[in-house]
């Protein structure tokens, strides 16, 4: 079972909490209910990080204004939701995470500016942060210069392993390959369609896509493959095109407001994802954008993700309910915010495994930490400080869920280098 | 890359990307017409006005969702009273900006864009605090959804065909407003020599709110007309501003028909090369080409002759 149980009074006595954590079944972690004292602070923390006798002291940095704030905002929630749990449970060896959000405005410069701020002046021992990979981009140099530790919890492109980043979400090939499989293997798709806004996640994407199709499906093909500018929102002319070439299937990674225009001229186009020729399949479209196109837009359209709001499994159940109670009712949870969630957990398990705070112990403790406490199941950070997790496909509701329809037996390696895909 | 085709198809996927071409120049006319009263007939740059559209879409996704609830049996309809509400929400709005903040810039037409910018950026985040910053689905009823097969090949989408109906019935009404009325002739007037037209008694302050005023309401119209086919989230009116500029500036400011026909070869443009190339090399291809003839005629297709 989980341990996500929250006192519903933030104001319990550490007692209390700690009676409640020892009513629980035992603990999948590391030793559980570590008392502070056992672990001096001059011995965990021999570098000088934001740690006293009771507290620990973490970055939360994101947009939460800008045009990225739209995405980001369910990171921060899952993010600050993970924190509480954990302080519910006793903290991190025994100290209390308190963290400080900085807000990166959708602008890549003030992301390494905040995430400077938050190494140089607030001596964070760790940070969850960053949703693009620009902003990644933008403040991998500051984490790398003063050693911090990034859990970044955006799927991304890949081609990138840095010592200071724990990526929790997939990289390309985990979210593109086995969906490309599945729906050759299942629907007999032959001849594919790539779409996407152009910038550099898709176009990597599809170039993997491109090259798994020709190289590794029998007898299948390309049949059109192009990019629009981010914010573009006249898609006629290019389902024209996609009528013309009666693709079997459509694999999109429009982003942003794009998405919304796109897939409703798609149905006003009469492509309706339902009856399947072509089926639309993408990996840009979760359950918190499905909010802004529209249920009804895109009922019957696939998406290859490692997370859905409607797994089900007991985790899952506990962590959509957790959610759910701190943030409203009516919230949803996409494939990313489940990954920023992942984010302070693997933190802790890796700190708790080294029995330190110290970046470079907790770097060394990472590879291999598990957590089988994770909503999408179990995962394990591999060598490459990415995770092993399994690939999925849903397919989308009219209120604006997915059903699963597809996962892989186990779980899939990461491969941010992918041969032969370059 | 027509090998292989039959003749039909080839008719059939050209009469499809000849409607493409007229809802492009639809959208074009609607999202540059507001712009084109307020910047050509009044020399205001208005960096706000992508977030005027988005205010109206905004009011109709209110309107739609208070018709599910307390009047579901006339959701079918909602729209029409969403566009007329919206015209009055983003007129009424526009009119308090040009008292509180155009008035004072008439001089300095410069400052004008970065008052209208900052207060874009005002506009957007108060839409992030109201309505969130995730995007807002618009329920769009049923009949204005889904196409009208023509033939087996031939779809034509039913709000592409509105889309350019209400492209229609606006250029009409501002033709008649702005040749045919006394507040057009007063507009003319100021437009022409603002001095003079005080002078001869028009009241040069009044008709310089309702035009603002007209310009916003109708951007309100476009925005709301635009959640058929875009989305609708606080930073949405960022998506249509640049093409907005380049419709008008490219048209020739001042001279309405120069914007619709600026809005006419930049859409055909577009989807052709569109069709032909890719969605960035099409958009490259047409600015260049937009940079390459206003360099040759700064002053746009049309343009009016003016004494200054």
């Amino acid at each position: 079972m989980t341990d996500f149980s929250k006192p519903k009074t933030p104001g319990m006595s550490r007692r209390a909490v700690l009676a409640g954590g020892a009513a629980l079944t035992a603990s999948l972690f590391a030793p559980r209910g570590l008392r502070a004292q056992d672990f001096p602070t001059a011995a965990v923390n021999t570098t000088g990080l934001a740690v006293t006798d009771s507290t620990v002291t973490i970055g939360i940095l994101h947009s939460v204004t800008g045009t990225m704030a739209i995405s980001e905002t369910g990171s921060v929630q899952a993010e600050k939701l993970a924190i509480e749990q954990i302080n519910a449970m006793g903290g991190v060896l025994g100290r209390k995470i308190q963290f400080i959000q900085e807000d990166g405005a959708s602008d890549w410069p003030t992301f390494a500016e905040k995430a400077r701020k938050l190494l140089v002046n607030d001596k964070v021992a760790s940070v969850m942060g960053c949703w693009t990979s620009a902003s990644r981009k933008a403040v991998l140099p500051v984490f790398e210069q003063h050693n911090g530790m990034l859990y970044y919890p955006t799927f991304y492109e890949g081609l990138e392993q840095s010592p200071n980043v724990i990526y929790t979400g997939q990289e390309a090939t985990q979210q593109i390959i086995a969906g490309l499989d599945w729906v050759n293997q299942t629907k007999g798709a032959k001849s594919f369609y790539l779409l996407g806004s152009d910038y550099i996640w898709p176009r990597t994407s599809n170039k993997i896509a491109r090259k798994h199709i020709e190289n590794f499906m029998e007898g299948c093909e390309v049949v059109g493959e192009e990019y629009y500018p981010l914010g573009h929102t006249q898609f006629n002319s290019v389902i024209n095109k996609i009528k013309l070439r009666k693709p079997d299937v459509i694999y999109a990674i429009v982003v942003g407001g794009s998405n919304v225009a796109f897939y409703k001229q798609l149905k006003a186009a009469g492509i309706d994802p339902t009856k399947e020729s072509p089926i639309v399949l993408t990996i840009s479209v979760t359950e918190d954008e499905i909010r802004g196109i529209g249920g009804e837009n895109v009922e019957g359209s696939y998406a290859c993700m490692k997370y859905f709001q409607s797994l089900d499994n007991p985790n899952n159940i506990e962590f959509v309910k957790a959610f759910k109670d701190m943030w409203g009712a009516d919230m949803v949870i996409g494939d990313v915010t489940q990954a920023a969630y992942l984010g302070p957990w693997l933190w802790k398990a890796a700190v708790e495994a080294a029995g330190s705070f110290d970046i470079d112990k907790v770097r060394e403790a990472s590879p291999g930490i598990e957590l089988p406490t994770a909503p999408e199941g179990y995962v394990k950070i591999h060598e490459n400080h990415h995770l092993w997790s399994k690939t999925r496909v849903g397919r989308a509701r009219m209120d604006g869920q997915y059903d699963v329809v597809f996962e892989t037996a186990d779980l899939v390696e990461p491969n941010p280098f992918p041969e032969g895909y370059q | 890359m027509f090998a292989g085709y039959s003749a039909g198809e080839l008719t059939a996927i050209f009469a499809m990307q000849g409607f493409a071409g007229l809802i492009l120049f639809s959208v074009f006319v609607l999202m540059a017409l507001g712009l084109a009263i307020i910047f050509g007939q009044m020399g205001v740059i208005n960096m706000a006005h992508g977030e005027f559209m988005i205010l109206g879409a905004y009011v109709t996704y209110l309107v739609s969702n208070t018709f599910a609830t307390h009047l579901p049996d006339l959701f079918s309809i909602y729209f029409f009273v969403a566009m007329a509400l919206a015209f009055l929400a983003s007129g009424a709005l526009g009119m308090l900006v040009e008292w509180g903040l155009i008035r004072h810039l008439y001089r300095r037409p410069l400052d004008t864009l970065l008052a209208t910018w900052g207060l874009s950026l005002i506009l957007q985040q108060i839409y992030r605090s109201v309505f969130g910053a995730r995007e807002v689905g618009v329920t769009v009823p049923n009949w204005m959804m889904g196409s009208l097969p023509l033939t087996d090949m031939i779809e034509v989408p039913i709000n592409g065909l509105f889309v350019m109906a209400l492209a229609v019935g606006i250029s009409v009404a501002i033709y008649a407003l702005m040749f045919r009325s006394r507040w057009g002739r007063q507009v003319r007037a100021i437009n022409q020599n603002r001095v003079m037209a005080g002078a001869v008694g028009i009241n040069t302050e009044r008709t310089d709110r309702l035009t603002f005023g007209i310009g916003c309401g109708i951007a309100g119209v476009a925005g709301s007309a635009f959640t058929m086919i875009g989305s609708t989230g606080p930073t949405s009116g960022q998506l249509y501003i640049v093409d907005t500029f380049l419709v008008v500036v490219f048209g020739g400011a001042g001279s309405i028909l120069g914007t619709i026909a600026s809005a006419f070869t930049i859409s055909q443009a577009q989807s052709v090369l569109e069709f032909f190339l890719s969605g960035s090399m099409a958009k490259v291809i047409t600015l260049l080409v937009v940079v390459g003839i206003l360099m040759l005629r700064p002053q746009g297709l049309f343009a009016l002759k003016l004494r200054k």
